[in-house]
């Protein structure tokens, strides 16, 4: 690049997203999870599976592991560590306020760190990345409240 | 390097009114010259009827035309008789429609089909599912580690019972030009149907049909600087009367019967419907635009374009280049930056106003084996120079720059 990047860039692609894209959190696979989903964007082959631990109602642990762009994979990154130890109703809610957060449809609330992502809103095309691992937990968080052996490959459409 | 536009950036309106674009996704869809808008709109302001119907002088004039707009193509394309030229919507609607009226005819089980780990969805998935209705087997032909259709393991592949060997001219994802007439006369040797998928083969490379050996070429003209939604499937003249029509309705009849019904004469019996004379017409002017330029040259100016862009790129540090030397590839380069993915690489050229493509590129069985889920594909046409070459080469290397400092 000739000069520094956009301001609108610079926002999509904040220092956190970029750190947690090389060095992503609880990037693993979970032998002993409750259930496990998986996020497939057919547009570019970029395929994620969430695994969660849950213990009654609550997120005991959460990984991912795939492979994506930065976006996706740091979202996926920063979401374990935000409900790990929440309730099913709890993440469902997080889930919702971040999906509002990227598609700049209000939401924002209890994010915390992953506000990083409110650049997103500015890229439509992006929105897919930031929230597949997003849809592959809330469809594992389904899987493991019906109980331990449905864990369907759900492609994101 | 100085490697100049073969065509002038001014016959493009759309480049024209964007000086700052760097577009390289000609291999994705080519932009349009004025010559070709023209033609689209000249047709509808002089000749707009529907051909084939009418007795009246406007009709005549549609359906002149649309075939006159055949035979230029035809001619371009070196096929000699015009009325194996038929239109379609582009190269997945000729496969298709290959695979579909030839193949459900022709393809039992125990038949063998064959296509290569380089193909196009388009020319994938038709004899896949082909293989899957019929109980064919499916074989895939894997490649050389320069990303090459691997002849010696073609031919083994290739049995007494293999029915149809579909491959295509150029790679789209990776730029390999293949051997057509060794991989024809691979698929003849056991009577095999030659079938090749042209949509990045025509735009780039003298075609020369009649003489290049295989049974049926498929290609879309959107590619080649004509209009979306207009293409064909030029194939032998037997192959095309032996086999059923594909879809069935107005123009593609002789005569309609209570119980029965007769098809009409090529090209008209694979052409059901009120044709696009439209994108016939763009597409001619286009092909007459390509004639003029001379398709040696578009393939030399491209060529060298490429080993430009692969000698610059091979300069950046993490970067890896996909496919055969410069010498034996299309005009196109696609490669990896490590921990760069080619989707945030390419959100971060577009801030630089340069248009590439990153994803799977339509090929995933291709993607599964060069073990990558995607990659960036930047290719030429002829608007393109070495000023484009630069500008992708610096941003790439900031891009790398600034991901590697976050480390």
């Amino acid at each position: 690049m000739t000069g520094p990047m956009s301001g609108e860039l610079e926002e999509l692609y904040q220092s956190i997203i970029l750190d947690h894209n090389r060095r992503p959190q609880n990037f693993r696979a979970m032998p002993e999870a409750s259930a496990h989903a998986d996020g497939l964007n057919p547009m570019c082959g970029d395929q994620f599976t969430v695994w969660l631990k849950m213990n009654g109602d609550v997120v005991e642990d959460v990984s991912f592991q795939g492979s994506g762009c930065a976006i996706s994979k740091a979202s996926a990154s920063l979401m374990t560590q935000a409900v790990k130890g929440k309730t099913k109703a709890e993440a469902e809610k997080l889930f919702d306020s971040f999906h509002g957060l990227v598609t700049g449809h209000g939401g924002g609330e209890d994010l915390g760190r992953l506000k990083a992502f409110s650049g997103v809103s500015r890229f439509p095309l992006r929105v897919k990345c930031a929230t597949l691992a997003w849809h592959a937990m809330r469809s594992a968080l389904d899987d493991a409240a019906k109980g331990p052996a449905s864990n369907p490959t759900e492609p994101q459409a | 390097m100085n490697i100049k536009p073969l065509a002038p950036r001014s016959d493009f309106p759309l480049l024209a009114g964007d000086p700052k674009l760097h577009y390289l996704d000609s291999a994705a869809t080519t932009q349009k010259p004025q010559a070709v808008l023209d033609a689209i709109s000249g047709y509808y302001e002089r000749d707009n009827a529907n051909p084939h119907r009418g007795a009246y002088t406007l009709s005549a004039a549609a359906t002149e035309a649309y075939q006159t707009a055949r035979d230029s193509i035809a001619r371009f394309l070196g096929a000699a008789d015009p009325d194996t030229l038929i239109f379609t919507r582009g190269t997945t609607e000729s496969l298709n429609l290959l695979a579909t009226a030839w193949g459900h005819a022709n393809v039992k089980k125990g038949d063998r089909i064959v296509v290569t780990r380089l193909e196009h969805h388009a020319n994938f998935v038709p004899w896949q599912q082909l293989a899957l209705a019929t109980g064919a087997e499916f074989r895939i032909c894997e490649l050389t580690a320069e990303g090459e259709i691997d002849l010696a393991k073609l031919s083994e592949l290739v049995t007494k019972n293999t029915k149809v060997v579909a491959f295509g001219h150029v790679s789209n994802a990776i730029g390999t030009v293949n051997p057509v007439a060794e991989i024809a006369a691979i698929a003849h040797r056991v009577g095999a149907l030659a079938v090749c998928d042209g949509a990045q083969g025509a735009p780039h490379l003298t075609v020369g049909f009649d003489s290049l050996g295989v049974d049926a070429y498929a290609f879309s003209g959107h590619k080649m600087l004509g209009p979306m939604g207009i293409g064909g499937l030029i194939a032998k003249r037997d192959l095309l009367e032996s086999m059923p029509p594909y879809q069935m309705g107005g123009d593609m009849i002789a005569l309609v019967g209570d119980n029965a019904t007769t098809w009409n004469v090529l090209p008209h019996k694979f052409e059901a419907g009120t044709p696009n004379v439209e994108g016939a017409v763009g597409l001619a002017a286009a092909v007459g635009y390509l004639e003029s330029l001379g398709m040696d040259k578009v393939h030399a100016h491209e060529t060298a374009l490429v080993r430009y862009a692969t000698e610059r790129l091979a300069t950046i540090e993490d970067l890896t280049l996909l496919g055969p030397p410069a010498v034996r590839r299309g005009g196109l380069v696609s490669f990896t930056l490590r921990d760069v993915h080619p989707h945030d690489l390419s959100q971060l050229l577009d801030a630089e106003n340069i248009a590439v493509r990153a994803g799977h590129h339509c090929a995933q069985p291709l993607m599964r084996a060069l073990g990558v889920n995607a990659t960036t594909r930047a290719s030429f046409y002829v608007y393109n120079d070495s000023s484009d070459v630069d500008a992708l080469v610096s941003a790439v290397a900031h891009v790398r720059e600034r991901f590697a400092a976050t480390v």
